[in-house]
């Protein structure tokens, strides 16, 4: 577990971060480093460089102003699964954050960091496409927003070039009558999604839903959002049954994810019973 | 007084739970393992391994490496041939007709699993040592591999070694084979099963390392080493791989993360630190990644089997009959033969009162790393075969599975009992076991519980698995007989200081099991003086005698025994000094609590202490009796010892995704007179995590071409705490009757026991389905097929 040579940046600015990157093509941008220094110390990723952004100061914090939550990328898991304004604003958040690998883990790993890893079986992938996050990125150019629906593109690549820096999270506050729910189906070593589903619900005073989403992590190459699902059980009543039909007869997930522990076929049926557990009980909490 | 079960004397430390006075150091960080050792001027060697399952090396070209600044040294097998140093990986147990391939420390030519050794590095530091790998130029022609040991088997499937055909390494049967065919011909009843016995990795927190220093000056090789028995490896680091004599090498075990059975094994790696060593000048550190001890240490089990029972109309046992196929791996590993044969064949009577039976079992060779001893070792296959059998049993004959145990085990009064395959019983009580268990999860209410939860769609499932198993292998004789190439006695030195203070060297090596605290609270016991006054010293041949280590739950039995034995030498020694000074005949004087006084006066008396001076001293002692204290026994046990008990397993199965929860487990042990009961529960609990983790999680997953898949912590699923109920454990005790201390060994049953006692219990809870068995690990994808009528994966 020695990883080969490679230099090593603290910078103090995110100005100053880019342009160490843009200067080093072959330079990573380290953050909680709990994916990249694992894969480092196994000689699967050998960067020049190592760019540290864990000390920029403008990169932390957690906001909640105009109707948004602000949550800066080097915000860790154990943050935001803690933090007063995320359980309040964005619950889902909080509740996917608080399902991550472990303590340790979560004391060191990032908002920002995992999400442009762009893992499809992390937890944070999903909740962020669910709650219409905006991800808020800086460059050489300038900076620039990416919505969560562009930005994961595919397995372990997102929308950055290798000279931006994810700067911040923006995630509109939940409204009232929502309820949201991250149900997580544990892979059983890896402690990551074999499959989890992210459920937001807003219903009206009398029952009827008006506006739902549902997203998973771990069944495909990146995180899925199943929108005919969701835009099914709008104008429904959300009881059991209306859930059931609704996930059963629209869950259709592209590029279906088969491994040694859980095939396609199996992940597809697994899909269709955390996806309708998310949504009862994300709308028990609406 | 060796031999009888006698009343274990001092004053309750026997049996109290004292807690491991070796955990402080442990928990704190403080203890110190292998790699934490440095030695002034040390350097580092590392291990290119190939990438082929199975290859022709045609070339391989160092000069870059070796070109590196910082490089001391790359090696291949032809230096090790050139170097005129045996160079050998020898196995250690020889059945008849077995094929014994050459196994050398670097692979020459042939490259026969991933993970084989081609080339070492030496350097000044990890870094270089491990960028010079890199630099290293193989040119591999890769051939076809094999990893399935039934495939293997067949005609025209890759071989491991030429001179093996079909890969069969060996051919064993034990037990009737006509006269258990005869009894199938008359069975009523008839339960059959294919089994998989899984394929684990053993997974030791602490990874196999090694550090070497030796001096050419004196010839003295020092060679700190993760090992469960220094001596062994002494003997075979000097017979076969370095060629150095005996005496001038000296094996220390620093503290030991755990083994399992995979530090046991003489491996390739540590001897070539040692012969690093030897060409460099220079103490050498090797220490392996975690993946190098997923593709190098021997892994455990991986079994393929065809079992039936055959039953009469009244529900008793007739005959079983077994064939299996084993794999061994790439190479026969140190103990490996013995595992599937004389640790798996010989326990396939189970409890049970069986007339007639018949194992036949294939060693196979396979492109992977060698299967050897791991936890259990041919036991848990062993019982995972009955156990799950006596079940199908009770479904084909619709006689309640406690029922048809009860029916079937060998009756209280009926030892020592004899069994079909070379084993004789001493003692037992297997009933007690099985009412006790069924007592206290409360069985009947269970089935209402059952029965009404399948109503609501909710599916429970109780598995019972009543197992026996033999450990503290024995006696040296009888073991020699079957093809063992070591002895299997235990040694120990009483050793009382002229203060009354003691040190005990057990031949014995713990890695986890908690010698330093039982084997004080056995001396303590034994000689009256305060436990605290006690120190163990093991894992050192510098230090102690020879011993043949720890492994299959060994140490209480044969250890224990052997420093009983001992101490009471000491006793008889003192009470012979203490007569002398009381003015007494010895058999006149009573010993108690460490005090020496004559019958009817206990006023006047000679403290074990007290005599301990005066025997240092030696200013007035007894004609013929030599001065000091201490006494050494070599204990060679006169039988196996046979612990036994019932675990239940109570889940349940989510109809939606197939995932099993264990919701309750409970084991019921006998494992003879308790030393120290906390440890005991502990040694349960840890095996039990073991085998559910066989049962319900961890896999070795080799592909079509034996590359092994499930090569990190990502794929392989240790179990985890939150996988696991908190467990329940309960205690018979039917002592020992030919051990001094009426013990027996703890250290396996928990995982020997437990994969049948899940599997049956998830068969159970899927028997609405008309489910008659899952293979392990019972994944939730092959428990929903299972629910949802798909055949695949059943």
């Amino acid at each position: 577990m020695y990883p080969p040579k490679f230099d090593y940046h603290r910078p103090s600015s995110v100005q100053e971060a880019i342009q160490i990157l843009s200067a080093d093509p072959d330079a990573k941008v380290l953050a909680g480093g709990h994916s990249l220094i694992p894969v480092m110390k196994l000689r699967l990723a050998a960067p020049s460089a190592l760019v540290d952004i864990g000390r920029i100061d403008e990169l932390k914090g957690i906001s909640h102003a105009n109707g948004s939550l602000h949550i800066g990328a080097c915000t860790t898991y154990h943050e935001i699964a803690n933090s007063k304004v995320v359980q309040d604003a964005a619950p889902l958040l909080a509740e996917a954050a608080g399902q991550i690998g472990d303590r340790q883990v979560r004391y060191r790993g990032t908002l920002g960091g995992n999400l442009s890893h762009a893992d499809p079986a992390s937890d944070l992938p999903a909740a962020a496409l669910a709650l219409n996050a905006t991800l808020h990125v800086a460059g050489p150019n300038g900076s620039r927003s990416v919505s969560a629906s562009d930005f994961f593109v595919d397995l372990m690549m997102t929308a950055l070039q290798p000279d931006e820096i994810l700067t911040s999270v923006e995630i509109p506050a939940a409204q009232g009558g929502s309820g949201s729910a991250y149900v997580k189906f544990e892979h059983p070593a890896s402690g990551y999604a074999l499959c989890g589903a992210a459920a937001v619900v807003t219903r009206t005073a009398a029952g009827t839903c008006t506006s739902a989403s549902l997203c998973f992590n771990g069944v495909s190459s990146k995180a899925v959002n199943a929108a005919t699902v969701a835009s099914s059980l709008v104008g429904s009543d959300l009881s059991n049954a209306a859930i059931a039909s609704a996930v059963n007869e629209n869950l259709a997930i592209p590029d279906l994810a088969g491994d040694m522990f859980a095939s396609a076929a199996y992940r597809q049926e697994l899909a269709k019973s955390v996806g309708i557990q998310a949504l009862r009980t994300a709308r028990d909490r609406a | 007084m060796a031999g009888t079960n006698t009343q274990i004397a001092g004053s309750g430390v026997f049996g109290s739970s004292i807690r491991r006075r070796e955990d402080p150091e442990l928990i704190t960080g403080q203890a110190k393992y292998t790699d934490d050792l440095q030695l002034p001027g040390m350097v580092y060697c590392t291990i290119l391994r190939s990438p082929y399952a199975h290859a022709k090396i045609q070339s391989i070209d160092t000069s870059q490496a070796q070109a590196m600044d910082g490089v001391l040294g790359v090696f291949t097998a032809k230096d090790i041939a050139e170097s005129g140093t045996p160079g050998a990986i020898p196995v250690g147990w020889l059945l008849p007709d077995m094929k014994i391939p050459d196994h050398q420390m670097l692979a020459a030519d042939t490259t026969r699993y991933v993970g084989d050794g081609v080339a070492m590095v030496v350097a000044e530091d990890q870094y270089t040592a491990h960028d010079a790998l890199e630099m290293i130029w193989v040119d591999y022609a890769a051939l076809d591999g094999i990893a399935d040991p039934k495939k293997a088997t067949a005609e025209g499937a890759p071989l491991v070694h030429e001179e093996a055909p079909r890969n069969i390494a060996f051919d064993w049967e034990i037990g009737d084979k006509e006269k258990t065919d005869a009894a199938f011909v008359n069975a009523t009843h008839i339960a059959s099963l294919d089994l998989v016995n899984n394929r684990l990795i053993p997974n030791a927190m602490e990874p196999r390392a090694a550090l070497a220093d030796y001096n050419s000056i004196t010839g003295e090789l020092m060679l700190y080493m993760t090992t469960q028995n220094p001596h062994i490896h002494r003997l075979l680091m000097s017979l076969a791989s370095l060629g150095l004599p005996e005496h001038k090498i000296r094996v220390i075990a620093p503290e030991v993360g755990g083994g399992f059975g995979s530090k046991i094994h003489h491996y390739a790696d540590e001897a070539l630190t040692a012969w690093a060593s030897m060409q460099v000048g220079r103490p050498v550190k090797w220490t392996a990644t975690r993946t190098e001890t997923y593709l190098t240490d021997a892994h455990g089990r991986d079994h393929v089997t065809h079992a039936q029972l055959a039953l009469d109309e009244d529900g008793k046992f007739i005959g079983l009959r077994v064939e299996t196929y084993a794999a061994m791996g790439a190479y026969l590993s140190t103990f490996a033969p013995a595992v599937p044969t004389y640790l798996y064949g010989t326990l396939m009577s189970g409890e049970y009162d069986l007339p007639a039976i018949h194992c036949h079992v294939y060693g196979v060779f396979t492109h992977t790393v060698p299967v050897d001893a791991y936890r259990g070792a041919g036991r848990p296959e062993a019982t995972f075969v009955v156990e799950r059998l006596v079940d199908e049993a009770a479904r084909v004959s619709g006689i309640d599975p406690a029922e048809l145990r009860r029916r079937n085990f060998v009756a209280p009064d009926n030892f020592p009992y004899a069994t079909q395959v070379a084993l004789e019983y001493d003692s037992g009580n297997y009933e007690g076991a099985l009412d006790k268990a069924l007592a206290t999860i409360g069985y009947d209410d269970f089935r209402k519980e059952q029965t009404a939860a399948r109503a609501q769609g909710r599916y429970l499932g109780l598995g019972l698995s009543a197992y026996i198993e033999a450990c503290g292998l024995a006696p040296s004789a009888v073991v020699g007989s079957l093809g063992a190439q070591a002895g299997q006695w235990e040694s120990a030195v009483v050793r009382v200081h002229a203060t009354g203070k003691v040190t005990l060297y057990s031949g014995c090596s713990g890695h986890g099991q908690g010698h330093e605290t039982t084997f004080a609270q056995i001396v303590a016991s034994e000689l009256g003086v305060p436990y605290e006054d006690i120190d163990v010293v093991e894992g050192d041949t510098g230090a102690m005698p020879h011993g043949w280590g720890t492994y299959g739950s060994r140490s209480a039995a044969t250890g224990g025994s052997a420093i009983a034995s001992a101490a009471r030498k000491v006793v008889d020694k003192a009470r012979t000094i203490a007569a002398h000074l009381l003015e007494a005949a010895p058999e006149d004087l009573e010993f108690e609590d460490g005090k020496f006084y004559v019958k009817g006066s206990p006023d006047q008396v000679q403290t074990l202490p007290d005599v301990a001076l005066q025997a240092y001293l030696a200013h007035n002692l007894p004609k013929g009796i030599e001065p000091a204290l201490e006494a050494t026994s070599f204990y060679d046990p006169a039988n196996f010892v046979f612990p036994f008990g019932t675990h239940v397993a109570i889940v349940e199965v989510c109809p939606a995704t197939g995932q099993v929860r264990l919701q309750r487990y409970l084991a019921v042990d006998d494992v003879g007179n308790v030393i120290n009961p906390m440890i005991v529960d502990g040694q349960v609990h840890g095996g039990i995590a073991q085998g559910v983790g066989q049962s319900l999680f961890e896999t070795a997953v080799y592909d079509e071409n034996a590359n092994l898949l499930s090569g990190t912590m990502l794929d392989y699923a240790v179990p985890k705490a939150h996988f696991l109920p908190s467990f329940e454990t309960d205690r018979t005790v039917t002592p020992c009757p030919h051990n001094p201390l009426g013990v027996k060994g703890v250290g396996e049953a928990g995982t020997i026991a437990s994969p049948a006692a899940v599997v049956n219990a998830v068969v159970d809870a899927l028997s609405p389905f008309g489910v008659s068995h899952i293979d392990m690990p019972v994944t939730p994808e092959k428990v929903w097929n299972a629910m949802h009528g798909s055949a695949e994966n059943q």
